[in-house]
């Protein structure tokens, strides 16, 4: 009856495969499902994709092996430039959403009767669909009847048409998509904003910092993990942007509002003809851009687990 | 706290400041507003221009009854349903068992798979495009709701391991520690122990889940062909296309596929909030 209150001092040879090598097992028991989903829908076509890139396929018929062509193909493709430079635009500009953010959230980090209603309907834009977001901005934009072209009207002006003119289009795309934009770095800053030191504000205040200076020397550095998810999911809805665009614009006018992911889809899967492999050549310089901001964010977590132990 | 409260200002900054708040959020809702205003005005308003001041008359319930009664709106809310409940199930579902699995044992792929998972999790769409549209054509899973759930819970999984990966890995391990040695099964800890302490990170990831896929159009472009399967995303594009100036229906429809997402995010407000933060700073 003691033997089996301390286990292990002499283990029975009983004991089964299973027992002996639990610890060893268990764990792959337990992520086995997870990772045939991941494999089959989302690791594996990665591959698949850079591979078709290397085929002229119409997705029906038979693939034809044309080897580096498509790339070759990208080389000389204004629209394919056109949609690299939109998507830089879009990188630059949705950066503002960081700052712009951090300004709404210093606005609202207050504790006036009522702020919590206040901070949800800042937030509200997030929430919503980015297609509902898209069509509201193709209306508020609208040069007859929308409310730029009414409040141009109202000042005599001619209101330009934004997403028709080939100059204004993706600046107007861009200032729509910085709408939910804003509100999700405000929300990651407001609660980063509340975890700020307190002790350190008091600490800065008696050193006479105050206004700019306390932000930028005491603020800002105890919202950097704020600000390092907020840059991050930054860049990656700049390279996603795709929802906005089909909605908007459909690349239009001319393809001059048009970006990669798109375009991508525009060559694999329209009107414009079925070029599987063509449309994953551009997928794969998508997804290589991409790379780059994930091993940096991998990088830095790995930094972070590092740290942890 | 920071900014300094604006309690310990002078009456006339604190005025100031309850007067501009709400202001500037009319300011900042104003393209809502805008098309809020629209879904209930009379068909009449916008053919005469009155877009911008007060609706004429109130037609709020014939022009939202005429957005299920004139086209397919209920079949598009019914599939977003179908679609958005069993992918929040099955991806939280499948991230319990992986994140449990990443972050309670010991072993040397655990790191590596982890940032599989979170690698994934970013890709863009695209360059899934073409080989998850191909496999769902060949197993008859195309332009079927089957078909948009299993892909959805597969990739959300990448951003529902890493969330529940950190936030079991915070948990203290001693309890986990102490049960193995009162001898309780690996999977009962799971189950009795690690599942009732992570129900926040559950809540969390579920409104999170719900909403992504509720606003999800990509996907559903791609995987849907006809009016079956399509949800209120792809749905209301298509409705764009058939209510051509009929920009009060088009909004009704617009705020209708809003409904659900806002009212999750007003009912959860503290686990969403907690959702978007937690799986982001750590």
């Amino acid at each position: 009856m003691t033997a089996t209150a301390l286990p292990d001092t002499d283990p029975p040879v009983t004991r089964s495969w299973y027992a002996r090598n639990k610890l060893a097992i268990t764990p792959w028991l337990f992520l086995i499902p997870a990772m045939i989903f991941f494999l089959i829908y989302v690791i594996a076509p990665i591959f698949q994709s850079i591979w078709i890139s290397f085929y002229e396929w119409d997705g029906l018929g038979a693939a034809e092996w044309v080897g580096a062509r498509n790339y070759v193909e990208l080389m000389d493709d204004d629209r394919f430039y056109t949609s690299l430079w939109n998507n830089v635009l879009w990188l630059l500009l949705y950066m503002l959403a960081v700052p712009a953010g951090l300004f709404v959230a210093l606005f609202l980090n207050q504790t006036v009767t009522g702020m919590r209603i206040y901070k949800s309907m800042f937030f509200f834009p997030f929430v919503i669909s980015q297609v509902v977001v898209g069509l509201i901005f193709t209306w508020f934009y609208n040069p007859d009847f929308g409310v730029v072209g009414q409040v141009w009207q109202f000042f005599g002006a001619t209101p330009p048409s934004i997403l028709g003119d080939e100059r204004y289009v993706t600046y107007g795309i861009i200032a729509a998509g910085l709408w939910p934009q804003i509100a999700y770095c405000m929300i990651l800053y407001l609660t980063g904003l509340n975890n700020v030191a307190a002790d350190q504000i008091e600490a800065g205040r008696l050193d006479g910092a105050k206004g700019w200076k306390m932000l930028w020397y005491v603020v800002l550095p105890q919202l950097k993990p704020a600000t390092f998810i907020a840059v991050v999911v930054t860049v990656i809805g700049a390279l996603r942007s795709f929802d906005m665009i089909a909605i908007m614009t459909q690349g239009g006018p001319y393809g001059s509002s048009n970006v990669l992911a798109y375009y991508m889809y525009e060559t694999a899967l329209s009107e414009y003809g079925y070029r599987m492999g063509y449309g994953s050549a551009i997928a794969t310089v998508l997804f290589l851009i991409m790379l780059i901001y994930i091993s940096y964010f991998l990088y830095r977590m790995y930094q972070d687990e590092k740290g942890a132990r | 706290m920071f900014p300094k409260p604006i309690e310990k200002s002078g009456v006339a900054t604190q005025f100031a400041y309850k007067v501009f708040l709400p202001i500037a959020l009319i300011i900042w809702l104003l393209p809502l507003l805008a098309i809020v205003a629209t879904s209930v005005r009379p068909p009449s308003d916008i053919n005469t221009g009155n877009v911008f001041g007060w609706p004429s008359s109130f037609q709020i319930i014939e022009n939202y009854t005429a957005v299920f009664t004139q086209s397919e709106a209920t079949t598009y809310f019914l599939n977003s349903f179908k679609i958005t409940i069993p992918t929040v199930i099955l991806s939280v579902s499948l991230a319990c068992l992986s994140g449990y699995a990443l972050a309670i044992y010991k072993f040397r792929a655990a790191l590596p798979l982890f940032f599989i998972f979170v690698a994934g999790n970013f890709v863009p769409f695209q360059i899934l495009m073409v080989p998850v549209r191909d496999l769902s054509v060949k197993t008859g899973l195309y332009d079927t709701v089957t078909g948009l759930v299993l892909f959805h819970a597969a990739f959300q999984t990448g951003f529902c391991t890493l969330f529940m990966r950190n936030f079991i890995k915070a948990l203290p391990f001693d309890l986990i520690e102490s049960a193995r040695i009162e001898g309780v099964g690996e999977f009962k800890i799971f189950w009795y122990l690690v599942l009732p302490l992570v129900r926040p990170a559950i809540a969390a990831l579920a409104v999170l889940i719900f909403t992504f896929i509720w606003n999800d159009f990509f996907w559903a472009t791609v995987l849907t062909q006809g009016e079956a399967s399509k949800p209120i995303t792809a749905g209301v594009r298509a409705l764009n296309g058939q209510f051509v100036n009929n920009w009060h229906l088009v909004s009704a429809a617009s705020l209708l596929a809003a409904v659900p997402p806002v009212a999750m995010f007003f009912l959860m407000q503290r686990h969403f909030i907690a959702g978007l933060t937690l799986g982001a700073v750590k």
